[in-house]
């Protein structure tokens, strides 16, 4: 626990110190929303098109996060550093995805106002309450796979490809569940969402946060 | 060893295949809307179903791998996904064949299994790329299992999520053997055997040619050291 709590910070002073990753995150949303104004031709988006367009963005943005995770620890001998010290491996995958997890919210905390303002139609007014809820539980899916995606393809020499190739197939339910259980929120006579995109979602994410659970530690072995 | 009674299985899946493909074009009866092009049902649902059992199969050596730590069970895993990809690029192209010729245009985004399959099929296709560009063979082998078991995992998940995502436009008939008529699903199973049969004679003659090139390596090393 404590080396969690220390890995964590760790990840988030150097973030807050070197400004790298997030604020690169962000702006690459901005700049999606104004490609997807161009590319779609359209001033306002609602319903399914308005959540498609939030979740690729979303989802595109976190591979910029993904990509960048382990870096430091690869070029920075953080690995052998880690592995030295007398801790529970897991710590790693707790303390990565737990950083990965704060990211994603800074990033929603600009990104999704930014959505409300720049493209969403003024009919849709969303509740936010179920938004929440959705963004919660894709957020556990993006950190735990982006985690164990980002771990898988640090050590292979052409990781900045490696790395999204096998994030986003993995990342499809997650695309798939959030986007359809958004857009009944982004429809101009709002509807409520759909309950069982919430268990897909919820499901995907007890699956995977187990399955890391149990193969993290071979990534971490020399 | 895996060269074992090879002769034998080659023998039983080229008869049980031949045997398969004759009931297909004589003896199945013509599908009442379809007509003749139905037929590549009975390659194309058994390819996916042992490219999807080759992948599941894939991951379970994987566990196999990391709980022993054995190479032979990283090779299984490896072959096994190298020919479930193989088979993949036949079942996409079979069921675009399908579909141009029953529903019209050679992709259909409402068909769940084969929407599902082409995900699956991206994310494997990652598995080589992935594993060839680790150079250390321990850890080569040892990340490529780490993610045969992610997607071993992933390909239930994935299914049950595109179905959801369906609003079952199409009724079902042709997914589920259990509402085939009695000749066409004993055809079908016929047919399935022999892909399975097929698919278990290519991994044992990969693998045995993989045992053998690593013995003729380590006797080559012998000879030269003395």
């Amino acid at each position: 626990m404590r080396a969690v709590s220390a890995l964590v910070r760790k990840d988030l002073l150097l973030e807050l110190r070197t400004k790298e990753t997030v604020p690169a995150m962000a702006l690459f949303a901005l700049v999606a929303y104004v490609l997807f104004h161009f590319a779609l031709r359209r001033n306002t988006l609602e319903g399914d098109l308005a959540a498609g367009v939030l979740w690729v963005t979303i989802l595109l943005a976190a591979v910029l996060g993904i990509n960048r995770l382990f870096v430091a620890e690869r070029e920075q001998g953080g690995f052998d550093g880690f592995l030295l010290a007398p801790v529970d491996r897991t710590a790693m995958l707790v303390a990565k995805a737990t950083a990965l997890l704060c990211f994603l919210v800074v990033l929603e905390v600009i990104a999704v106002p930014a959505f409300f303002l720049l493209l969403l139609g003024p009919s849709a007014g969303p509740a936010f309450p179920e938004l929440l809820a959705i963004l919660a539980l894709a957020d556990v899916g993006l950190a735990v796979v982006g985690t164990l995606a980002a771990g898988l393809a640090v050590q292979t020499r052409a990781r900045d490809l490696i790395g999204p190739l096998v994030t986003l197939p993995l990342l499809v339910p997650v695309v798939l569940a959030a986007a359809r259980a958004t857009s009944p929120l982004f429809s101009s006579p709002a509807g409520g969402v759909e309950a069982k995109w919430l268990a897909v979602l919820g499901l995907y994410d007890l699956v995977f946060v187990l399955l890391a659970y149990a193969v993290f530690d071979f990534l971490l072995e020399d | 060893m895996h060269g074992k009674g090879l002769r034998g299985l080659s023998i039983a899946t080229a008869a049980i295949l031949v045997t398969a493909f004759a009931l297909v074009f004589f003896y199945a009866p013509l599908d009442a809307d379809q007509g003749f092009v139905q037929k590549i049902f009975y390659l194309h649902v058994p390819m996916a179903i042992v490219a999807l059992c080759g992948f599941i199969f894939g991951g379970i050596c994987a566990i196999g791998f990391l709980r022993t730590r054995d190479r032979k069970w990283d090779l299984r895993s490896y072959v096994a996904i190298h020919l479930s990809l193989i088979l993949g690029v036949g079942v996409l192209i079979t069921g675009s064949i399908w579909a141009r010729a029953s529903w019209g245009h050679w992709w259909v985004w409402d068909e769940p299994t084969l929407v599902s399959f082409l995900i699956i099929f991206l994310l494997y296709a990652c598995y080589q790329p992935l594993r060839f560009s680790i150079e250390d063979p321990d850890k080569q082998a040892r990340y490529a299992a780490v993610f045969a078991i992610l997607a071993g995992a992933f390909v239930p998940l994935n299914f049950l999520a595109v179905r959801l995502a369906q609003p079952l436009a199409h009724p079902r008939v042709l997914g589920a053997s259990g509402n085939l008529p009695g000749s066409m699903e004993l055809v079908f199973l016929v047919s399935l055997l022999g892909m399975a049969l097929l698919f278990v004679t290519l991994w044992k003659y990969e693998m045995a040619a993989k045992e053998t090139r690593m013995r003729l390596k380590s006797l080559r090393r012998r000879l030269l050291s003395t």
